[in-house]
């Protein structure tokens, strides 16, 4: 298992999505990836978009406005 | 062998709809939603302080997961700018380029299809569905149209629209009968009561509707906007960070070449203070008050004057005198002391 970072800092929604959606084309299954972003519409969006895509939200976190989610990737 | 059908889905009713339609007939449907950067989704919302509370939904992605379907988002904010600057079928009522727009996210959906699925493998799709209905919309939905997208973009007769199909000539998957023509529809005109009493019928009821579509160049004061920045650069082209800020806060322009963009509110002011490395930027200190920033070629004694206008967009309007900081491009920042622009002297024509 790797453990990977985006930036997607500044970004709005759906940019952080879109990137995150990328990224993950990358990655194998198992991995983890940490997005960090400060647009709070990704405390939504990403965890929908990783239900819709079978990915798995493991944790969010909000402090002083920057939001990180860990996200781990998923079967196919 | 299993169909798959690609769908057009913007989050509004009419693709969701297109979609649960041939998922009723047993197609795997996959959803495309595209980036192009004007998109309303999220944005303002966003940014506003105001409708900070208000529950951000993306709604192209709860669409998907209401109807179970993958969903890929696709950023064509680059390319779009071809089409916004250069539509070959012309603008509708503001800058909306929507015939060209839809032409192009055909054919971008159009790239996904497989045309040889039965012989290679079960990649890609069979075919593309979009919400479209004949007359729905003014410019871009009418008889006459619908040919020349599925021509324009490629699509041909794999473009089936499941709301409007039996007004059209059958397509592909109604002739070859991976789908029965009877189980689609004949909604015409811009009525939304069929729509919604398919919704109904179908159990949906929470569905986004927004006014004016998901689109700012549909939007007669965001076009003003575009049309003036391309007017005082004397050049049609923007940047995605251009794009951005014509969405927030008021836009005042004093002299053909520069512009102030004041924050309305809070979320506007921090959006803004994101761009303070790129544009010269006002903050009166004397006095609670908006983030200004001045984009263009201004003098120091024009900039001074933008922040008697900023002034008078804080708590100091009516003071004798307030304090500003005017901090420029290059990061050199003027302390002042100046006079609040008084009301007369503010040209309403200013306001873009």
């Amino acid at each position: 298992m790797n453990i990977h970072q985006l930036n997607a800092r500044r970004l709005l929604c759906p940019m952080p999505v879109i990137k995150t959606q990328n990224k993950i084309k990358e990655l194998h299954p198992g991995d983890h990836l940490e997005v960090s972003a400060t647009d709070p519409g990704v405390k939504q969006d990403i965890p929908a978009w990783c239900r819709i895509n079978g990915h798995q939200v493991l944790s969010i976190e909000e402090n002083n406005g920057l939001i990180l989610v860990l996200i781990e990737v998923g079967q196919d | 062998m299993q169909r798959k059908a690609i769908a057009l889905v913007s989050g509004g009713l009419d693709s969701m709809l297109a979609v649960k339609v041939i998922q009723e007939q047993g197609i795997t449907v996959e959803g495309v939603n595209f980036y192009t950067g004007f998109c309303v989704e999220g944005h303002t919302h966003a940014i506003r302080k105001k409708d900070a509370a208000k529950e951000k939904r993306n709604n192209a992605l709860w669409v998907a997961e209401e109807l179970g379907i993958k969903l890929h988002i696709i950023d064509i904010s680059e390319e779009y700018k071809e089409i916004v600057l250069n539509p070959k079928h012309g603008y509708g009522q503001h800058l909306n380029p929507c015939l060209d727009c839809k032409i192009f996210m055909v054919s971008q959906a159009n790239l996904m299809i497989n045309r040889a699925r039965e012989l290679a493998d079960t990649e890609g799709f069979d075919f593309i569905i979009t919400g479209e209905v004949i007359g729905q919309r003014p410019k871009s939905q009418r008889r006459s149209t619908m040919p020349i997208i599925c021509k324009e973009s490629g699509a041909q007769d794999r473009l089936l629209r499941p709301l409007c199909a039996k007004n059209l000539p059958p397509t592909l998957p109604e002739i070859e009968g991976w789908v029965d023509r009877e189980g689609l529809y004949d909604f015409g005109g811009r009525s939304r009561k069929p729509q919604m009493a398919l919704a109904k019928k179908f159990g949906l009821d929470d569905y986004a509707q927004p006014a004016g579509g998901c689109c700012f160049l549909t939007d007669e004061s965001y076009s003003k906007k575009l049309a003036d920045l391309w007017q005082a650069r004397n050049e049609r082209n923007y940047e995605l960070d251009d794009i951005m800020l014509l969405k927030v806060g008021r836009h005042i322009r004093p002299e053909p070449h520069y512009k102030l963009i004041i924050g309305r509110e809070e979320g506007e002011n921090n959006f803004l203070e994101g761009y303070r490395h790129e544009f010269h930027s006002i903050r009166i200190t004397s006095h609670s008050g908006p983030l200004t920033l001045v984009d263009g070629t201004a003098s120091d004694e024009e900039l001074a004057f933008a922040a008697r206008i900023a002034a008078r967009y804080s708590q100091g309007r009516s003071a004798d005198s307030v304090c500003v900081d005017i901090r420029k491009k290059d990061g050199v920042t003027i302390h002042r002391e100046l006079v609040p622009l008084p009301s007369q002297d503010l040209n309403p024509d200013w306001h873009i």
